[in-house]
């Protein structure tokens, strides 16, 4: 049996999707088997950020409507085996689908798959719910800002209260230099007020962005500070203790001459 | 940061922004109890209801924040129960 990690942060474009694909690829190339849901329903995203946007034919209202066989709608990822994404519809409204209709499809790929990530809409309404209603366990996604931060504290109230009490964060874009010198908060801020565990800190990459172009996640390339940190993250889940990466090399000389030398060679 | 910060002691935006979220989520905190609180209230009704006869309309319960002596956040239930009688028990 599997375990469905629901993906949310309340707020949107604090990289919820992104977080989804980046984690979901990191699992599959570490041997597991992987769907990958998008639960965004009329908001369809995730198909996009992986590069699979040509390959849908059925999505996931399809599935809960009856209209197709879970396996139909199952895209399988040529790059990665053990990859599957199911696709949000994009043409239906969020309540097309029901909390019950949505445990029961958990139900369904927990036996199939090792892991069921499960990309969340932004928002708290029915989108969510839905979202939730079968998750084991909750990552939610915050940037250091003042905006994400409150709401993710909103969303880890909410997740509580619906019995999910595994829920770790995922601290996203951070600027090292700017919480260096003390304009962006730091790690320790974001613990000490959410009272949280972090299950990772993923560094401003512009590879996030490079990556999301190619639909290529990031975390396939582990030469980026984005691509490493999605790769930590990805071995936190699976149980490894591994300290907080810090990704600290834009200021150390060694890594200024490492750089160097990778333009040079390019 | 650039030297003359330093005599200029600016106060830097990450600690303006913690500050503010602390305070902002003391607020959200609260309100979001509001369901929860109601239902603290009738579970510590229904336990004292069976020793003691209670006001019920001058019941009043809420969550309060208060510094501890070691100057960390607390929260505190503070519960104002009006007692009418207590029940004699066997």
């Amino acid at each position: 049996m599997g375990e469905v990690i629901v993906v949310t942060s309340g707020k949107g474009g604090v990289g919820k999707t992104t977080c989804s694909a980046n984690i979901g690829t990191g699992l599959a190339l570490s041997g597991k088997t992987v769907a990958l849901v998008d639960a965004d329903i009329g908001l369809r995203n995730l198909d996009v950020v992986m590069g699979l946007e040509n390959r849908i034919v059925y999505d996931l209202v399809d599935v809960v409507e009856g209209n197709c066989r879970l396996k139909q709608a199952l895209i399988r990822d040529k790059r990665y085996e053990n990859l599957c994404l199911l696709a949000a519809a994009q043409t239906k409204d969020k309540d097309s689908v029901n909390p019950e209709q949505m445990q029961k499809l958990c139900l369904l790929l927990k036996q199939e798959f090792d892991y069921v990530i499960m990309d969340c809409p932004a928002g708290i309404e029915q989108g969510f719910r839905n979202a939730i209603a079968g998750a084991d366990r909750a990552i939610v996604v915050t940037t250091p800002e003042v905006s994400p931060v409150r709401d993710a504290d909103r969303i880890i109230g909410l997740l509580m209260s619906n019995g999910i009490d595994n829920i770790k964060l995922v601290l996203n874009r951070l600027r090292n230099d700017m919480a260096k010198r003390g304009d962006m908060l730091t790690i320790e801020d974001v613990r000490e007020i959410l009272a949280i565990n972090i299950l990772g800190v993923v560094p401003d990459d512009e590879i996030i962005v490079i990556s999301t172009n190619k639909g290529e996640p990031a975390v396939a390339n582990q030469h980026s500070n984005a691509g490493l940190a999605f790769n930590n993250i990805v071995k936190r889940i699976l149980g490894e203790d591994l300290p907080l990466h810090n990704f600290d090399d834009t200021d150390n000389f060694i890594s200024k001459i490492k750089k160097f030398f990778k333009i040079k060679i390019k | 940061m650039g030297f003359f910060n330093f005599l200029t002691r600016k106060q830097f935006s990450g600690g303006i922004a913690k500050n503010r979220l602390k305070f902002v989520l003391i607020q959200d905190r609260a309100t979001c109890s509001d369901k929860l609180l109601e239902r603290i209230k009738n579970g510590i009704l229904e336990v004292l209801a069976r020793y003691i006869d209670i006001d019920n309309e001058e019941l009043d319960i809420q969550i309060s924040r208060d510094k501890s002596e070691n100057n960390q956040d607390l929260s505190i239930l503070c519960a104002n129960i009006p007692i009418k009688n207590i029940k004699k028990i066997e």
